[in-house]
């Protein structure tokens, strides 16, 4: 859960880079790998799986075909198994900001620095990246950064702070239970009783209240009271909780959502916020760059996983041609072909 | 068939003819009122189509199911008429209901 600090990276230089590592993007590294075409997968999130992982780790998906249940966990570590002979490169907590055309490749740039060189990009980035959801909280902005916090990014940071940490799932949870050795205080402020969090933490969370060393109040935040940017406490609405949690720093975790972000600005002509394909290849009006899954559109297009691993397939046919312009496509079956079962590692 | 009146918070309003069986929230998507993200797509499982249910409708709409409440821990201030609209079916019954958006669900 902990990011890393400030690094710096190499280079990497790749045959295709995969914007979004959720069930699509993971497929592609797989039907990419199949034509030898070497990926490398970034996702803002700290783990594959995309909104799968995201939003709806525990709940079943029922039309995977061939696959009458599966949790969204589970597709996405299937997906991983499946890519794994392939040795995708894999690059989580790093949103791809600006994509550059060379001479013959591209030049991607995350947000954190990381120089990808690829010949091919594909985008499959669902719905746009993650990003905490920032609570409609009057004067938020002002304390952003200084006293209010959506991630914690280094647990020393928050050493003998007196912090707020607002929400009832599971990161309001883990961060209570792993700040509070660090914080001078901690006060746990939630809508209602009840925790939809893992019940292990849940337990933890109400042991450590239980010995006096978290403070549970039930309520829900108003008003932020501070002058500058530093936080002084934070105005409440609650039945019996006090009218005010005195604290420096506040941790709002209400999940988060989805903003396009910076594919607004590669200059794709967007069709409600999605780009548009040809359903031949899934090519982009840029050639080289293909859109895959959730993100594209196209006369008929239908938002389901299943029909996002059929536009992979499609796309890394196309891909193809960009990344080895001299050789003709074999085409092959997984059950017979020895060439593709030698790439599988299954003989 | 029903007609739904989404109401933003600087009062004005929108009504649609919405279709038996679709939701509160594909009726709004489909006619793009503004306020109704619905990230996940109707799965109950990101809380960006939270609307406050009029008052006097609160009885006919009923009171949400374990998991909506749960999921409604991801909006803010939420109200004893908090609804996720994705889980509110349209039917006959609700002609005429009306849906206060919150502030902002992103």
């Amino acid at each position: 859960m902990v990011a890393e600090g400030v690094e710096t990276f190499d280079p990497i230089v790749t045959d295709a880079v995969i914007v979004g590592a959720g069930p699509v993007g993971l497929f592609a590294v797989f039907e990419l790998g199949l034509l030898d075409i070497k990926c490398c997968v970034v996702d803002i999130l700290d783990k594959p799986g995309g909104q799968c992982a995201e939003l709806y780790p525990e709940k079943p998906i029922y039309d995977i075909p061939g696959m009458p249940e599966i949790t969204g966990h589970d597709l996405a570590d299937q997906l991983v198994k499946q890519g794994a002979p392939f040795e995708p490169l894999m690059i989580f907590g790093h949103m791809v900001s600006n994509l550059e055309r060379l001479e013959n490749s591209f030049k991607l740039t995350t947000d954190r620095g990381q120089v990808i060189n690829a010949k091919v990009v594909v985008i499959a980035a669902g719905g746009g990246s993650f990003q905490p959801k920032r609570p409609p909280i009057p004067g938020l902005e002002d304390y952003e950064d200084i006293s209010v916090f959506f991630a914690v990014r280094r647990i020393e940071d928050f050493r003998d702070r007196n912090i707020l940490i607002v929400g009832g799932g599971d990161s309001a949870l883990d961060w209570s239970i792993a700040l509070q050795p660090v914080a001078k205080k901690i006060t746990l402020l939630h809508r209602r009783p009840d925790f939809r969090g893992a019940p292990d933490s849940v337990k933890k969370m109400r042991a450590l209240v239980d010995a006096g060393k978290i403070d549970l109040v039930v309520g829900q935040v108003t008003g932020l009271n501070g002058e500058d940017g530093r936080l002084s406490g934070a105005s409440i609405r609650s039945d019996d909780g006090p009218p005010e949690i005195l604290c420096d720093t506040m941790l709002p975790f209400f999940g988060l959502t989805m903003k396009l972000g910076p594919v607004a600005d590669w200059g794709f002509d967007l069709e409600n916020n999605r780009i548009p394909v040809n359903n031949e290849t899934f090519a982009t009006s840029e050639p080289g760059i293909f859109a895959i899954g959730d993100i594209n559109t196209y006369p008929g297009k239908l938002k389901l996983i299943l029909c996002g691993f059929h536009e992979a397939a499609l796309m890394s046919h196309g891909a193809h041609h960009y990344v080895y312009p001299e050789r003709t496509i074999k085409f092959q079956y997984s059950t017979t072909s020895k060439d593709l079962k030698t790439k599988l590692g299954v003989i | 068939m029903a007609k739904i009146t989404y109401v933003q918070t600087d009062g004005s309003k929108q009504t649609i003819d919405a279709e038996n069986d679709s939701t509160v929230m594909e009726t709004a998507v489909k006619n793009q009122v503004a306020g109704i993200d619905a990230d996940c797509g109707g799965a109950c499982a990101c809380a960006t189509c939270h609307v406050y249910v009029a008052d006097e409708w609160i009885k006919i709409t009923g009171a949400p199911s374990e998991m909506e409440e749960d999921m409604l821990d991801f909006a803010y201030d939420i109200r004893d008429s908090s609804r996720l609209s994705c889980q509110l079916k349209v039917s006959d019954e609700l002609d005429g209901l009306v849906v206060h958006i919150p502030e902002q669900q992103g």
